[in-house]
């Protein structure tokens, strides 16, 4: 294993705890796309480009979209 | 419960996950040191039966095109479950609000970024059999390109673009299109989704029989299933527009 799969595979632990620990659903959904983006940075480092681009479209595109209406929707209420 | 329990019950069973998750980790082979008979046998066979240079796609939408043939309807089935159940909560269609973007640069990076994702969409599609890429990844970025078409400029742009019963028609070729390939395939004799033409030349559009046509019936399937998806969260977004006014 070179360095820099070590290094993300940390970053992947430390912004995962991120995205646990931020309360507030709006933040959390933010984070959770950084989250998304060390995703594809770690696929890519382990050489499978077909599933990091998978993760980059549904992980910082779609997701994202989806949850922040949803956070507006229940907030309006 | 209370900020202290959690924090407790958190101490109590975390290391009982790690322990759990290094001990699976430890039992992984090393990296670079694949060893699984099928993965081998299909990146030995794929070049050679199919010539097709990207193993990913011609294992989703050849050797394991049933399965995609499944994933596909799952998104289909919850594409249509999310608009059946907004729209039954929403008012019927009513004024559009007006939601210009103001900033400058904002528009001008949306403007140019939309061509460019757009086309990225289309090539991750095109050549997804080729290079990395495929149906799924190049149908979720040019529902993308449609997304930054709206975050760039107007609403009203983003709905005339995308005009729901072509999306809606768009979903269903796409899905029907994928069965009708297969179906062509026991029509002609053979088994449900067998790979019907000549493998074509190594590295170029024209490989890999019917994978390309099973590709771009997901692509299409795929970026109609995401905008309509978009289309009604959008919707709710504009509602929220109204009433704040």
């Amino acid at each position: 294993m070179i360095p820099l799969q070590a290094l993300l595979l940390l970053l992947m632990g430390f912004v995962g705890t991120t995205v646990v620990l931020a309360r507030d659903p709006l933040r959390q959904a933010i984070v959770n796309s950084v989250y998304g983006l060390i995703g594809v940075l770690l696929f890519v480092v382990f050489q499978a480009p077909d599933v990091a681009l998978s993760e980059l479209v549904v992980g910082t595109v779609a997701m994202p979209l989806v949850l922040l209406v949803a956070i507006l929707k229940v907030r309006r209420k | 419960m209370s900020r202290r329990s959690r924090i407790g019950l958190f101490a109590a069973t975390a290391p009982i996950f790690a322990a759990l998750v290094f001990w699976g980790l430890a039992g992984l082979p090393d990296f670079g040191h694949y060893n699984h008979p099928y993965g081998k046998l299909l990146s030995r066979a794929a070049p050679v039966d199919r010539h097709t240079s990207n193993v990913v796609s011609a294992t989703t939408f050849d050797y394991r095109g049933f399965d995609t043939l499944g994933e596909e309807f799952i998104l289909f089935a919850s594409a249509m479950g999310v608009a059946l159940l907004l729209r039954d909560v929403r008012d019927v269609e009513s004024r559009r609000p007006y939601d210009r973007v103001e900033d400058d640069a904002v528009q001008l990076l949306g403007i140019l970024m939309v061509p460019v994702t757009v086309l990225l969409g289309l090539w991750l599609a095109a050549y997804g059999y080729i290079t990395p890429g495929g149906g799924f990844q190049g149908g979720v970025v040019l529902a993308g390109g449609l997304v930054l078409l709206w975050a760039a400029g107007r609403y009203r742009a983003y709905r005339a673009a995308s005009p729901i019963p072509l999306v809606e028609l768009a979903e269903g070729v796409g899905a029907g299109g994928y069965v009708v390939v297969g179906l062509a395939a026991l029509v002609s004799g053979a088994p449900f989704l067998q790979n019907l033409f000549g493998p074509g030349h190594f590295g170029t559009l024209l490989s890999g029989g019917s994978i390309p046509f099973l590709n771009w019936a997901a692509a299409i399937e795929v970026a109609a299933a995401n905008v309509l998806l978009y289309n009604e969260v959008f919707e709710e977004y504009a509602l929220s527009l109204r009433s704040r006014r």
